[in-house]
């Protein structure tokens, strides 16, 4: 049970996919305009992960190795497939402001990256643990941004007006106040890490960083 | 030396065998000498400014200043490094970031732009010297994403409790007139600085004085300005709203920032090309993407966008219109 | 397809909607591989080369096998099929057939695979070109040239960012904001440039 509870909370701490890992970038920057568009994201990704991480754990004895990456493809796009059609169903506003990043769920690195770091190699139930770690600490990443973006940008935090008279930093929920967000919360992660000696600083980022 | 012994005439002579990397001749130039004779450049055109828009306009000014030069000195501060705040480099950000601005914004615009300007956009980088955009036009650029009602709200000149009065660039894109007879102002109105505008940039008169004083004391070249004013006014004459060969040359040039820009923030040293040829081709793509802007963008003026653009593009510049090394030939591929 | 309609796309995809500075696709690639400028260009001509073809194809598959079929459902999972395979498929002709382009942009393949910027052209492709599922005229013309500028767009962000790079080597950054922070930084400021072109039309 201990170990199941690490799996968990690893990816909410120090295997954060967004801040300790940086992986998923892309929809992180697009999607946290609001904090609504960030828990969406969020928890669409958390079901993708969770889904694919159970069936590949299930079935990794009987995946030839040499084939394994086009086998997770598939299983990981029958999970986004599910997800959009659900999401056009049930939730079309929501499937409308997160655009095309709904079906690009599927080249988020975060979801290949547990498959073949994790799920292949583990019993469905630790990957169970590990997906949900993982996806709800890439939801809590995203929220945090997003929270910063929407209240500097729109003023708003879930749509509701905080300080009246405040006149938002439109360039926040524009495209260069995602990047500059990203760039300094970055920068602050690693002065914590150089400041405690950690020599986790990141200095890499993106889909490299899994291999 | 004749009197010295052997031994110690060869120490001598050895200590001055030692060489120090290039530059090896030193003029009494400084940093800090150039930065504030660009700043004294720049009086001119805020004395007229003040004229042309009153007291608020100064107050713009001088908070735009004040932001700079402390937030320069607390991060420098906050970095235990030596605070060289009153280099003049933070001061000169500080006047162009004002320049670019309406006198009509609210107090926390240049505020906030200076902060932008000189902690992003410079000191992320690791101060003077190093930063890749000009520190000013990236605040303004911020600004405008950031709040284009404050930010493009105009006063008319010499009545600054009057009515918002927009820019004659703005009634261009807006398509309200063809002809500057229509605009009611002349060409010597727009020379002069009578007109609505950015507190710094409607005095072209006050802005080719300092730039006179620049280029006679060597501190900027011809190239970049010649460049980009010639190429505006001449992209501008040719595919004139009206037809081939029938665009407002003159106005093209008066109008906006192009004069305030071209001498002042293209020929910035650290964001431009150091090579003359390379600060030609600078000037000429700025001259470019200013008109492709002001022609088909959505923003009445391209000016300080197309010296931002064309500052991502400096580094590159700098590595292909290297001179030759002397003694090598040309590369023939 | 009239001349203008392409000169709108072109600005669009390079310069308004660029994939990396606006539209946030393949960012992992931009950030990881524009230190240094020749694999910087080399990764943005391999982009741009995937993002054209599979623009190419997925039109097709699109257009003669999922409409017809009624299996629109099936894009995502049929788009990232059909790139991986081509993707490999190159790969596998550039190192047999020619050395010397394997060495200037082969071995960057297998990583564009996963790129969002190549799965991402193709969902807005498909979006745009087939409003409702009908076919437009032109839309197999309009995709690629969708497809050849977004890779053009990211070359050109690809090229200035590593020629930024190359020139702050040397200077004196702060430690915790060197190489990834600075690089998304960098990025911020230049989209702020970018965003001049805004609100255009011809």
């Amino acid at each position: 049970m201990k170990q199941l509870i690490k799996e968990f909370t690893k990816g909410i701490t120090i295997e954060n996919p967004t801040f300790g890992l940086v992986l998923g970038l892309c929809p992180t920057l697009a999607v946290s305009t609001s904090v609504a568009n960030a828990i969406g994201m969020g928890l669409a990704a958390t079901f993708v992960l969770l889904g694919s991480n159970i069936i590949i754990a299930a079935v990794r004895k009987l995946i030839p190795n040499e084939i394994r990456i086009p086998c997770f493809i598939v299983i990981i796009a029958t999970f986004v497939t599910i997800n959009e059609l659900v999401m056009k169903a049930y939730f079309p506003a929501l499937n409308a402001s997160l655009g095309i990043f709904v079906p690009l769920i599927v080249v988020n690195c975060i979801v290949l990256g547990r498959a073949e770091a994790f799920a292949c190699k583990n019993s469905v139930v630790s990957s169970v643990f590990d997906a949900l770690g993982m996806g709800v600490g890439f939801t809590i990443a995203l929220v945090i941004i997003a929270s910063i973006r929407e209240f500097l940008g729109a003023g708003t935090l879930l749509g509701a007006t905080l300080i009246k008279g405040f006149a938002p930093v439109t360039m926040m929920i524009l495209a260069p106040g995602a990047l500059l967000t990203m760039g300094l919360l970055i920068g602050i992660v690693n002065y914590f890490h150089i400041k405690q000696k950690t020599n986790k600083e990141i200095t890499k980022a993106g889909c490299d960083g899994c291999k | 030396m004749p009197d010295k012994p052997a031994q110690e005439n060869t120490t001598e002579a050895i200590n001055q065998l030692h060489v120090f990397t290039s530059p090896h001749i030193h003029s009494q130039e400084t940093v800090s000498k150039t930065m504030w004779s660009v700043f004294l450049a720049l009086v001119p055109a805020g004395i007229a400014g003040i004229y042309f828009f009153g007291l608020p306009a100064l107050k713009v000014i001088i908070i735009s200043i004040l932001s700079c030069v402390i937030t320069e000195a607390v991060i420098q501060k906050l970095n235990h490094k030596k605070i060289s705040t009153l280099d003049g480099s933070a001061a000169l950000t500080g006047i162009l970031l004002a320049y670019n601005l309406s006198s009509r914004v609210p107090f926390w615009v240049p505020l906030v732009g200076g902060i932008f300007a000189i902690a992003i956009a410079k000191q992320v980088f690791g101060g003077l010297g190093a930063n890749i955009f000009n520190p000013a036009l990236a605040a303004r650029a911020f600004l405008l994403a950031s709040w284009p009602k404050q930010m493009t709200e105009f006063v008319s000149p010499l009545n600054p409790d009057a009515i918002t009065q927009a820019t004659p660039l703005m009634l261009l894109k807006e398509g309200k007139f063809h002809d500057i007879t229509q605009l009611g102002i002349s060409y010597w109105d727009m020379f002069i600085g009578k007109r609505g505008g950015c507190i710094g940039e409607v005095c072209i008169i006050a802005l080719l004085l300092g730039a006179a004083y620049l280029l006679w004391k060597s501190y900027i070249w011809w190239q970049t300005p010649a460049g980009f004013i010639l190429t505006l006014g001449g992209l501008s004459w040719i595919f004139g709203t009206s037809g081939l060969f029938k665009g407002d040359f003159l106005f093209s040039i008066l109008s906006g920032g192009v004069v305030l820009g071209a001498f002042f923030m293209a020929t910035d040293y650290v964001t431009t090309p150091i090579t003359k040829k390379g600060q030609l081709v600078f000037g000429i793509s700025c001259g470019i993407i200013a008109f492709i802007i002001r022609r088909f963008g959505g923003y009445p003026e391209g000016v300080s966008y197309s010296i931002l653009i064309m500052n991502a593009f400096a580094p590159l510049i700098d590595r292909y219109l290297r001179p030759r090394k002397y003694g090598t030939k040309l590369k023939t591929a | 397809m009239d001349v203008s309609k392409f000169m709108a796309i072109m600005i669009s995809m390079v310069f308004i909607n660029n994939f990396i500075l606006s539209k946030f696709l393949g960012l992992c690639s931009f950030i990881g591989v524009s230190k240094e400028t020749k694999p910087a260009v080399s990764m943005g001509l391999a982009v741009t080369f995937v993002t054209t073809m599979s623009s190419i194809i997925t039109w097709l598959i699109y257009r003669f096998l999922l409409i017809p079929f009624n299996m629109t459902y099936l894009r995502t999972i049929s788009f990232i099929l059909v790139i991986a395979s081509f993707v490999q498929f190159v790969e596998m002709v550039v190192r047999k057939t020619s050395p010397g382009l394997y060495r200037v942009f082969g071995i960057y393949l297998p990583l564009i695979t996963v790129n969002c910027a190549v799965l991402g052209v193709a969902v807005l492709n498909s979006e745009t070109f087939f409003p409702n599922n009908h076919t437009i005229a032109g839309g197999f013309l309009m995709s690629t040239a969708q497809g050849f500028f977004a890779g053009i767009g990211y070359l050109l962000a690809m090229l200035l960012m590593s020629g930024i790079r190359e020139r702050l080597e040397l200077t004196n950054v702060p430690k915790s904001i060197k190489d990834v922070p600075l690089a998304f930084i960098i990025a911020s400021l230049m989209s702020l440039a970018f965003m001049g072109f805004n609100g255009f039309r011809l």
